[in-house]
């Protein structure tokens, strides 16, 4: 298991080998003993003979604690065991009978589940019959409820997947569906809770054995000492407590190597890293440009091991529509959240220069500078549905924006809401004001996240992939919309795609990004004819259009994109170009002239 | 493995729920994938397209109708048999704990060479042999959907389903898939329903094109014809609304601005008559007279490509005369 490393786990390890060690050795080492009856000292108190005094046949109460520890456990395994088998089989019983059975199933467990534990566990043991046995099943089967449920839960999460669904249509039987694609991904989860189940049962079975209603004499586990020693508490507690102590540290041993196994597995990344904000590497920035709404000059964003944007430089001029460009991991999104001042620790973001509507941003948004972003910068993201609230009306929500920037009473917030909706084109916008997220359409969302940024004055509209999970039709109706509001209002528009006839389509310059750099700034008209950098072109080439000729395949782009992990010491696509040499592979090119690559200028040529 | 089989549905309809707050996906769909053939199915999310395919493959319930392979029908329960089928995303169509080689495998029929057939099948989608013994992780998507693709073609299909293969890729990457799948397509003459959103996509692979809107198909021909000359209204649209090179999108105005800001139709309560009417530029809601699409279905097997369109003749002439975008 991963990370058990932790003081954390080093304690749970400990604990657990020294329970397992006493479960085997003790009965051998002390099994005589602890049986041996001395009725000439009965229940004595503590001396150097017994340390922890004698029972009322005079036996030794430590050794008995010892050697009960391998009934114990081995009881609390068994049941733990049973439990666990039960709920596996109830849990996956959707999946191995067929969905109609398997609902009938889960709404039992579900029934079951409400019960408490130890009634049922007490139930059983009526049952069963009172004994070791039926206190095996009884403890069991209270367990397999929860933990069918876990496991349904689990499986669903499993089943819809499209492994499961192609293993089916390959002809995999059901059961081995469960054994080879299912179990094997849900099973870190079902081992934590079954480890934690454990350390339960344990508690549960001395419980009843405390009760009488477990383990019976001669035989004896620690609930069964437990029983006995209460009687003479009041004499020597130390025969009640010791085996209550037993009790407590190998329930302890099981539920602390659960959670150090949950911890090794739910934390994989480290949670608090401080964000260091680099200070600018020249001192005096050049100075902007009269009519820019945006500049950046040498942006990096960095993780811990990665730097996926490696120096990006932008300007965005008032009213411009700029589209950028680039394939995953381009480093295009993370460009706009840094624009944004969205990135999050342990994100690192550090520029020469990054400045919107004049303000430095470099340093961090202070309060006023968060009011100018708030009010003048719009972000349309490409899931609409994960970027409103979907608890709160569409009405409710944008008219949030107005009153946190504007300062508006809550009324004439909402009027402009409904004002903002209808100005978006959404029909009914007073009806559509009062409902909810999921009430509306993929495109009606990504309308009403436009609207939202036009609740202030934006002077700079950020969309990352607005139309990626829309279909062709709402995919035009949502760019004409983002023409016409950059038309109406005058606000620059920053339109990020994968897609880059997309781009061409709404946007007049296009900066193409290549492993987090701006490879090539060309205007969308020259796109065409006149684009220079090889990654460009061969984006061009790979993309089918509706007048594709089909008899040749089409153009594709050798190798795969740049990892961000591991960049080439020269020209990041310089190991996929069929132009690179020597000088490409170990200088990295400058964006000069509108394009980053070496052998732009002789490309034009051999292009023309 | 030279298949010349026809997949076909007949009268195929799907529903999910219960019968009166049901869905019905799939609505009596006749489509058939004549042997050796590629068919394009196109259509928004929601129009019922995914659901056919897995309706193929037996993941989706039959509601009524029946698919045949080869005029016989195929059972109702997912199982190698003769329909496979690659899905969408391929960094959730392969189990993570499980080597390539192995997911490969599985899929073959019991009793075979399985290391040599494995080393067969990634050759033939591309990929090095060496490449059985890793796991998904260590593979781009791009080759993951090469995985996927020969996991398919293990169980020795006769017919292929590739449903939005390539949606999930890089552009860079999608090119690639596409001419491997077109590749082997000809190499061994698989007959495949080829599913996605993307035009310029289904028309590069496609000999024949259906397009699908709620549930139904509502337009059927050879590619060419079906987008050089699109009939349904619908169909109109899609082709106008694909993404063109230096193309602008229009805002449109007045009626035709109220239509396509209209919301898109609620598979629970599809509109009666034709069910594009409540979106149609050439129907009800602009030309007076046309009521007939409000209550009456209409019906595509008689007219040119199939058209499901009422007024299928008279809409190309409309768009004729207005100002083509």
């Amino acid at each position: 298991m991963p990370r058990l490393r932790t003081p954390l786990g080093v304690t749970a390890a400990a604990l657990l080998a020294l329970v397992v060690v006493t479960a085997v050795l003790a009965p051998v080492l002390w099994g005589d003993r602890a049986e041996a009856v001395d009725t000439a000292h009965i229940l004595e108190g503590p001396s150097s003979a017994h340390w922890a005094g004698t029972d009322a046949l005079g036996r030794d109460i430590v050794f008995r604690v010892l050697v009960a520890t391998r009934l114990s456990v081995l009881l609390a395994l068994l049941s733990t065991a049973l439990g666990v088998l039960t709920g596996l089989l109830l849990g996956a019983a959707p999946l191995l009978v067929g969905a109609r059975v398997g609902r009938l199933v889960t709404a039992g467990v579900n029934i079951a589940v409400a019960f408490p534990g130890l009634l049922l566990a007490l139930s059983f043991a009526v049952v069963f019959g009172v004994g070791a046995m039926g206190a095996v099943l009884a403890i069991g089967f209270a367990i397999a409820p929860a933990f069918a449920r876990l496991t349904g839960n689990l499986v669903a999460s499993v089943a819809e997947r499209d492994y499961i669904a192609a293993a089916r249509i390959a002809g995999v039987g059901r059961f081995r569906v469960l054994v080879r694609h299912v179990l094997p991904n849900i099973g870190e989860p079902l081992v934590v809770n079954a480890t934690v189940a454990a350390g339960g049962s344990l508690l549960a079975f001395a419980g009843l054995s405390f009760l009488g209603l477990g383990v019976q004499s001669p035989s004896y586990d620690w609930g069964r000492l437990l029983g006995e020693g209460l009687n003479s508490l009041y004499v020597h507690p130390l025969a009640a407590l010791l085996p209550g102590v037993a009790v407590v540290l190998a329930g302890l041993a099981f539920n602390l190597t659960g959670e150090a196994v949950a911890r090794g597995i739910g934390q994989t990344t480290p949670l608090f890293v401080a964000v260091r904000r680099r200070p600018p590497r020249t001192a005096a920035p050049t100075p902007s440009e009269e009519d820019a709404v945006l500049a950046v000059e040498g942006l990096r964003v960095g993780f811990p091991g990665v730097t996926p944007v490696r120096g990006v430089s932008l300007t965005v001029r008032r009213g411009e529509a700029v589209g950028v460009v680039g394939e995953s991991g381009s480093g295009k999104s993370l460009t706009a959240l840094a624009i944004a001042q969205l990135i999050e620790p342990p994100g690192e973001v550090s520029a020469d220069r990054l400045e919107f509507a004049g303000e430095d941003l470099r340093h961090g948004p202070t309060r006023a500078q968060n009011r100018v972003l708030g009010t003048s910068l719009a972000m349309v993201f490409q899931d609409p549905m994960t970027s409103f609230n979907p608890t709160q009306r569409i009405g409710r929500q944008l008219a949030e924006v107005a009153e946190q920037h504007q300062g508006l009473s809550r009324r004439r917030a909402l009027d402009r809401a409904v004002d903002r909706l209808r100005a978006v084109r959404l029909p009914a916008p007073q009806r559509r004001a009062r409902q909810f997220p999921h009430e509306f359409s993929g495109g009606m969302r990504q309308r009403a996240m436009i609207a939202m940024g036009l609740m202030g004055t934006p002077a700079l509209i950020i969309a990352d992939e607005p139309t990626t999970a829309l279909d062709v039709t709402v995919q035009r109706q949502v760019l004409a919309l983002l023409a016409d509001v950059r038309a109406t209002t005058g606000a620059a528009l920053m339109l990020i795609s994968h897609d880059i006839t997309v781009v061409g389509q709404v946007c007049q310059r296009v900066l193409v990004m290549y492993a987090g750099r701006v490879v090539e700034d060309i205007g969308t008209t020259e796109l065409a004819t006149k684009a220079r950098h090889p990654y460009t072109r061969a984006l061009l080439a790979a993309v089918p259009h509706l007048r594709t000729d089909r008899d040749l395949p089409l153009t594709v782009i050798p190798g795969r994109p740049a990892d961000p992990g591991d960049m080439p010491a020269g020209c990041a696509f310089a190991p996929r170009c069929g132009f690179a040499d020597d000088l490409c592979r170990t200088e990295d090119p400058p964006l000069a002239g509108g394009v980053a690559c070496w052998h732009a200028a002789n490309l034009t040529v051999a292009g023309a | 493995m030279s298949a010349l089989n026809e997949l076909s549905f007949r009268d195929v309809s799907v529903r999910f729920g219960g019968r009166r707050r049901g869905v019905t996906a799939v609505d009596r769909v006749d489509l058939t994938v004549p042997a050796g053939t590629v068919v394009g199915l196109v259509g928004e999310s929601g129009s019922g397209k995914s659901t056919l395919a897995r309706a193929a493959v037996g993941l989706a319930p039959l509601a009524g109708g029946e698919v045949l392979l080869d005029g016989r029908p195929l059972p109702r329960t997912p199982g190698r048999h003769g329909v496979q089928m690659v899905f969408q995303d391929p960094y959730s169509s392969l189990d993570p704990r499980m080597t390539v080689g192995a997911s490969i495998a599985e899929a073959a029929p019991r009793g075979e060479n399985t290391t040599a057939e494995v080393a067969r099948l990634l050759d033939l989608v591309e990929l090095a042999p060496e490449r059985a013994a890793q796991y998904p992780a260590q593979l781009s998507g791009g080759q993951r959907q090469r995985v996927a693709l020969a996991r398919a073609l293990a169980a020795r299909p006769d017919v292929i389903i590739a449903d939005e293969i390539t949606s999930a890729l890089d552009v860079s990457i999608q090119g690639t898939v596409l001419n491997l799948v077109r590749e082997l397509q000809r190499r061994l003459s698989l007959s495949m329903l080829f599913i996605s959103h993307n035009l310029a996509v289904v028309r590069y692979v496609s000999d024949l094109l259906a397009v699908m809107y709620l549930g139904r198909i509502v337009e059927c021909g050879p590619v060419d014809d079906v987008l050089g000359d699109p009939q349904h209204p619908y169909t109109r649209q899609l082709v106008a609304s694909a993404p063109r090179p230096g193309g602008i999108p229009t805002v449109l105005t007045g009626a035709e601005a109220a239509l396509d800001t209209a919301e898109p139709a609620d598979p629970h309560h599809p509109p009666p008559g034709c069910r594009f009417h409540p979106r149609c530029p050439v129907g009800p809601l602009v030309l007076p007279g046309r009521d007939d699409c409000r209550d009456t279905e209409p019906d595509g097997s008689r007219r040119r490509h199939q058209a499901a369109c009422h007024y299928a003749a008279h809409a190309s002439e409309q768009h004729n005369t207005r100002s083509t975008p």
